[in-house]
């Protein structure tokens, strides 16, 4: 189980979660926090790493309307593609230099 | 300030780094996939085997500090992790010559080995054998007046090179010694006088770096910003020169003139030297581009530099996939 939720969420709806993720740390949060932070939809998005010694991850998302699990899969969807196109550019950039 | 083009921007001033007045940050826009594609571009401007150094440009700081990260540790690299030593005389303790021996980078390919796990045995597929068998003896030829040590002992100093592969299974057929052995043959590993021996065994298996140091494939892979200099005021003959020094060379050119120009901004060190001289203060403007970023990537040896950007940027994307793939079974 490499993803839960933080209880205590209950009262707020499904629009706030904190997600705990387990074996992450700032490489993943950093980045998805950086995608999910420029939705239209969410009021606030941030991540923590609560102690070095854990490698756990907190992932907190706060929307207006969409539901936080709708808006987690779209971010990591989006950083998934923009992953994908990073390989492609850059296996292109390193033909173009080999030809030449 | 003077209007500069539309590329995001700090300026080094003399006593702190700025922002822009007008730039409200990187944030201030929505995710829009198609528009980072538009912005985005790589450029490669060196590689060889063991460096390579590329531009990531139009893109997030938080991005290319996780390819950094991923490179570091994340990627994986075979190295020595268990040592049977059978016997050691010499006078290197058997724990500190067990640390040295998993220090040495292996070339061997770990795309093509899998993981171990602590408990089973070692199969052709997931562990390699190493030996190291060397003893010191007095030289046979006994020189007269020589006190060097390669003239008065035999096998006084323990190279790499002295590590023998033992192939498992079909091993043999498929690698051959130069492929899986240290990359470098010239490593010292200890240091022996006659009467010493130094017999032990090794085995290697696949990690990552943020297990042990040593399974890190990167010498180092560091990234920094595209620095930016501007001159604001004609500088000519005698501060034309001292502007010069103050940057690293290659930065500032003096031209027929003896007027100083901007040559080539991009491998100035940024030290800041302008603000020591009150005549040249002014002269300058300090700036790095904050989506503009120089990756310089070594290697180890063992897999080509591009490569492992390319491995980091998959196991950032792998590591979605399966996040992705646990929340749709779950929800």
């Amino acid at each position: 189980m490499n993803i839960s939720e933080l209880p205590g969420d209950d009262d707020s709806g499904p629009t706030c979660r904190t997600y705990v993720f387990r074996n992450e740390s700032h490489t993943l949060g950093n980045s998805l926090k950086c995608i999910i932070n420029k939705y239209d939809d969410v009021e606030f998005c941030g991540y923590t790493v609560p102690h070095p010694a854990e490698s756990k991850m907190h992932f907190r998302i706060q929307a207006r309307e969409t539901p936080a699990l709708e808006v987690l899969k779209r971010g990591l969807k989006d950083l998934e593609m923009v992953c994908d196109h990073t390989i492609n550019l850059f296996d292109k950039e390193v033909k173009r230099f080999n030809k030449v | 300030m003077p209007k500069f083009d539309e590329k995001p921007r700090v300026f080094l001033e003399e006593f702190r780094v700025k922002n822009a007045p007008e730039d409200y940050g990187l944030d201030d826009e929505t995710w829009d996939f198609k528009k980072f594609v538009k912005k985005f571009k790589i450029v490669v401007v060196r590689m060889d085997n063991f460096e390579m150094e590329f531009d990531l440009i139009g893109i997030q700081p938080a991005f290319a500090n996780a390819f950094r990260r991923l490179m570091l540790s994340e990627v994986p690299s075979m190295a020595i992790e268990k040592v049977m030593i059978k016997n050691n005389t010499s006078i290197i303790q058997d724990e500190v010559l067990a640390h040295r021996l998993g220090l040495i980078p292996l070339k061997a390919d770990p795309r093509l080995f899998e993981y171990k796990s602590e408990d089973t045995e070692g199969t052709e597929f997931n562990t390699l054998e190493f030996s190291l068998k060397v003893k010191c003896t007095n030289s046979k030829s006994q020189p007269k007046d020589s006190y060097r040590a390669e003239d008065l002992y035999e096998n006084h100093s323990i190279y790499s090179s002295h590590m023998k592969w033992h192939p498992i299974g079909n091993q043999a057929t498929v690698y051959k010694e130069a492929d899986v052995g240290p990359v470098h043959k010239d490593i010292l590993i200890s240091k022996m006088r006659p009467g010493h021996e130094i017999d032990l065994q090794m085995i290697a298996v696949k990690g990552i770096g943020k297990d042990h140091a040593k399974f890190s494939p990167v010498a180092t892979a560091t990234y920094r910003l595209l620095p930016e200099v501007t001159l604001t005021r004609e500088v000519c003959d005698s501060e034309a020169t001292l502007l010069q020094s103050c940057f690293s060379p290659g930065v500032i050119g003096i031209d027929s003139k003896n007027r100083a120009y901007v040559k080539d901004a991009r491998y100035d060190a940024c030290s800041r030297n302008v603000y020591r001289y009150d005549t040249i203060k002014d002269s300058a403007i300090l700036s790095r581009v904050r989506d503009h970023f120089i990756f310089n990537v070594e290697s180890v040896g063992a897999i080509p530099p591009q490569i492992i950007f390319v491995e980091a940027v998959k196991i950032l994307r792998d590591k979605c996939r399966s996040f992705l793939d646990e929340l749709n079974k779950f929800s």
